[in-house]
């Protein structure tokens, strides 16, 4: 088996064996709708001020945005810096293996827990408040899988660039939280204009656009696309030149 | 043969001039030790001879290979043991192996090298579990996984009680009686003795001596002292004033 097939297999291993990482990454956004939907008043009924739509089939597709957020700048950021604070990647420095083999094993291991976790969410958004099929499914996929190229790629930069868990949780923090707000986790679906020209060129927020937008029928705007792959693009490629094992 | 080759090797960390001027070269099927006091140069030495830290002058060959230039080339045929580095905790024996296997073109049988270190009864058993011996042996294991021509260890034994550390030794010969020169730095005076071929005794970043054990402690010139040991012998060596 090639090296970065290990790899992959071993950390998603390793990923299984800690729940924390198995609670946040897998369960926790299927956990936060149903708390959302069981506990908001209203969030299940059609609202006036939405046109008769209910509030969760918006709120959705930010969801799934929040999700990628949290699996790659949270889980896969920590993953990373807590093996360079262990030794774990100096350890693996002194062999043969590429950065790239460990960056994308790292990236594998945790879209995949992102996907089983999104699927999970709308699973039980599903079952529980019959939300319906997206519109455009294949638009939702591509936006969705995008988004977490271009946020994954994001986590990677910062994880290869800062020298301790200390810094990146700092710098994890700075791009995090605004992400979110330009996702529209705290806005909603409706956001001020003036931020939501901004938001169309952060990844997150373009790939909440993308997801809402294809979410109701529509596709992704070539801007959004553009925006996510450009992102992945250039922080993939600065993570692997810049990566350092110490 | 030589395999290792070190000329006129000098390296600075900002002011600090960790090695000053280090010239020798290690034999096919050697053990070759590097001691001397914390601070004379032993580590950043290895690490010169790994690849892990750039030599501000002089050059560093191993198999006729630059270990800067031709990194991925040198860390196929170079095992390292390092001072200190860790696993993840949750990662089980047999999974470090497997996995370290499957980074070199051609890699040992794992599953012998598990036996060799005598960790097969700990195959199950998850890194953040063993003990520092069994951490030790792993640590040996996986610097052996990658069938090397040349292994590199780095304070083999500290920490080990003494059974360990003479199961250990004979590990070590057995692995240079299959034909892998060895580098051993060490602060134990009696495993250089007992293990090493030749030494290197390294003094301020500078080559103190170099000669068999029982060669240094012939030419040694320790007052006061009737038969002196290998490491009345060094520390003749490394304190004498400059």
């Amino acid at each position: 088996m090639t090296a970065i097939a290990k790899l992959s297999a071993t950390e998603s291993k390793l990923f299984l064996r800690e729940p924390i990482g198995v609670f946040f990454g897998v369960l926790f956004p299927a956990a936060l709708i149903l708390v959302l939907g069981s506990a908001i008043p209203g969030f299940t009924d059609p609202s006036k001020d939405l046109d008769g739509a209910r509030p969760i089939d918006g709120y959705l597709p930010i969801m799934l945005a929040l999700a990628i957020a949290t699996v790659t700048m949270v889980t896969l950021v920590s993953a990373l810096t807590g093996y360079r604070e262990k030794g774990v990647l100096r350890r693996m420095a002194t062999t043969p293996v590429s950065p790239s083999a460990l960056l994308t094993a790292q990236f594998v291991v945790n879209a995949g827990a992102l996907f089983a976790g999104s699927g999970l969410a709308y699973a039980a958004a599903a079952i529980a408040f019959h939300v319906q099929v997206p519109a455009n499914v294949a638009g939702v996929l591509l936006a969705f899988l995008l988004g977490t190229g271009a946020m994954g790629a994001v986590a990677l930069f910062v994880a290869a660039i800062s020298p301790n868990t200390r810094v990146q949780a700092g710098i994890a923090a700075i791009v995090y939280y605004p992400m979110m707000f330009f996702a529209g986790v705290w806005t909603g679906p409706v956001m001020p204009h003036a931020v939501r020209r901004i938001a169309d060129y952060t990844p997150l927020g373009a790939a909440s656009q993308a997801l809402q937008d294809a979410w109701v029928g529509d596709w992704p705007r070539p801007v959004h696309l553009a925006v996510m792959v450009a992102t992945a693009a250039l922080f993939g490629t600065a993570a692997a030149k810049l990566f350092r094992w110490e | 043969m030589a395999v290792i080759e070190i000329a006129n090797l000098m390296k600075r960390y900002g002011e600090l001039t960790a090695v000053a001027d280090v010239s020798f070269s290690v034999e096919d099927g050697e053990i070759f030790g590097i001691v001397g006091p914390n601070g004379a140069g032993k580590t950043t030495t290895v690490e010169c001879v790994e690849g892990m830290r750039a030599p501000d002058s002089g050059t560093v060959r191993v198999l006729g290979l630059d270990p800067r230039r031709e990194r991925a080339a040198v860390r196929r045929y170079l095992g390292i043991q390092l001072q200190s580095s860790e696993l993840p905790a949750r990662l089980k024996v047999w999974e470090a192996l497997d996995l370290y296997s499957s980074f070199y073109p051609e890699p040992a049988d794992w599953k012998r090298v598990m036996a060799e270190v005598g960790l097969e009864d700990k195959r199950n058993t998850a890194f953040g579990k063993l003990s520092g011996g069994q951490k030790q042996r792993l640590s040996i294991a996986l610097a052996l996984v990658g069938n090397p021509r040349v292994a590199v260890f780095d304070e083999l034994t500290t920490g080990l009680d003494p059974q360990s550390r003479r199961d250990t030794w004979a590990l070590i010969r057995s692995i240079r009686d299959r034909g892998v020169t060895i580098i051993l730095v060490s602060h134990f005076m009696d495993e250089a003795e007992r293990l090493c071929d030749r030494l290197a005794v390294l003094r301020a970043g500078r080559l103190a001596a170099l000669d068999t054990p029982a060669g240094i402690v012939a030419n040694a010139s320790v007052p006061g002292v009737d038969r002196p040991t290998l490491e009345d012998a060094v520390l003749a060596l490394t304190n004498d004033p400059r």
